[in-house]
């Protein structure tokens, strides 16, 4: 039994090993990266758009709306790095489910390089929104002591996002592989369709904390003043805003008197 | 018991004491938070949003305990690096 993709090996020319988890992680890149070419090659506006091109607006919007809320902020400038995460990691983890392949974020060297590329975005944003020496000054706040700490908390974080995806992944990609050792008619497949939702929360929990991370060093400048900001441009497809916002209008309305506990 | 029996007998024990204990504790800090979510849900349903993805992001923060459990016990169990190594001593 392999634990991780990494054992297998399909190919070896002096130290340069190919993989599993390379070839499967080449093969999500190709899905992504052809899946929008083919979409975005002819995009189109008017009242009728083709299913793709909705389908894919559908995503972009629901991603970018999740940033917004998360970040407060009114740009989408973490939406590339954030989205791009987000899609990678739920197709890998989705495309766990079809016979044959195994997810390339069950492997530690995957993950591990996800967090570290979310490490680096860290600095990148905060530097780039509010520069270096407002950046750095976070980490002797509130107290110069507190210096060492907020060091390893950067660090710890980085490997619990990769432990976590790793370990949700690989376990549930084991926990299959057992069951089909000894109960192999129908129970196996109750366990992948729990994989399927552990990997779609997984992917959304990742691309949050990533979000998080980012954001709150990302300075106070970039916060929400919604009377202060002008509002947001308006999206692509306007039916997801204007809907949040006429529920939030109405329950407002209903609401009537303020509750305390 | 020679030492391979040994080293066998202890890492199976420990996996599954690390297993028991890391889904104890972490499976009681989640219940906790679901709880008061949940009242939260109840008394105002408008934030039923931000409570949920909210809890969400610290459930995900609880459970990583639990996940470095269920690491170290299927490292234990299945990839053992002091079995291995004695495994390569005898066999060497």
């Amino acid at each position: 039994m392999t634990l991780t993709p990494d054992e297998i090996i399909l190919a070896q020319w002096g130290p340069l090993r190919l993989n599993a988890t390379i070839v499967f992680t080449w093969i999500v890149m190709a899905l992504l990266v052809g899946g929008s070419w083919l979409v975005t090659r002819n995009l189109q506006t008017g009242p009728t758009l083709r299913r793709r091109q909705t389908i894919l607006e559908g995503i972009v919007v629901l991603v970018s709306a999740q940033i917004r809320d998360i970040s407060r902020s009114h740009n989408d400038r973490y939406l590339p790095f954030i989205g791009t995460l987000f899609l990678f990691i739920a197709l890998s983890n989705l495309l766990g489910a079809v016979p044959g392949f195994q997810s390339p974020t069950g492997s530690l060297s995957t993950t591990a390089a996800l967090a570290i590329s979310v490490f680096f975005a860290v600095p990148f944003f905060g530097i780039r929104n509010q520069g270096a020496r407002a950046y750095f000054h976070q980490y002797i706040e509130p107290n110069p002591i507190l210096l060492p700490f907020n060091i390893i908390g950067e660090l710890s974080r980085t490997l619990s996002l990769a432990v976590r995806l790793f370990g949700n992944i690989m376990s549930g990609s084991m926990i299959g592989a057992i069951l089909l050792t000894f109960v192999p008619l129908i129970f196996p497949v109750f366990m992948s369709i729990l994989g399927l939702l552990t990997g779609m929360i997984q992917a959304y929990i990742f691309s949050v904390l990533a979000t998080v991370f980012i954001a709150s060093s990302a300075g106070p400048q970039d916060r929400a003043h919604p009377a202060d900001e002008p509002p947001p441009p308006a999206p692509i497809s306007s039916s997801t805003t204007t809907d949040s916002s006429a529920t939030t209008d109405s329950n407002a309305t209903t609401k009537g008197t303020p509750t305390h506990g | 018991m020679d030492n391979l029996t040994l080293i066998g007998a202890i890492s199976i024990f420990t996996a599954g004491i690390t297993m028991a204990v890391g889904a104890i504790a972490p499976a009681l800090g989640e219940a906790r938070a679901l709880t008061q979510a949940l009242a939260s849900i109840a008394q105002q349903p408008d934030e039923a949003g931000t409570i949920t993805r909210t809890l969400f992001v610290g459930i995900a923060m609880v459970e990583s305990t639990a996940i470095y459990c269920l690491v170290i016990s299927i490292i234990l169990i299945f990839v053992n690096p002091f079995w291995n190594f004695m495994v390569q001593q005898a066999g060497g």
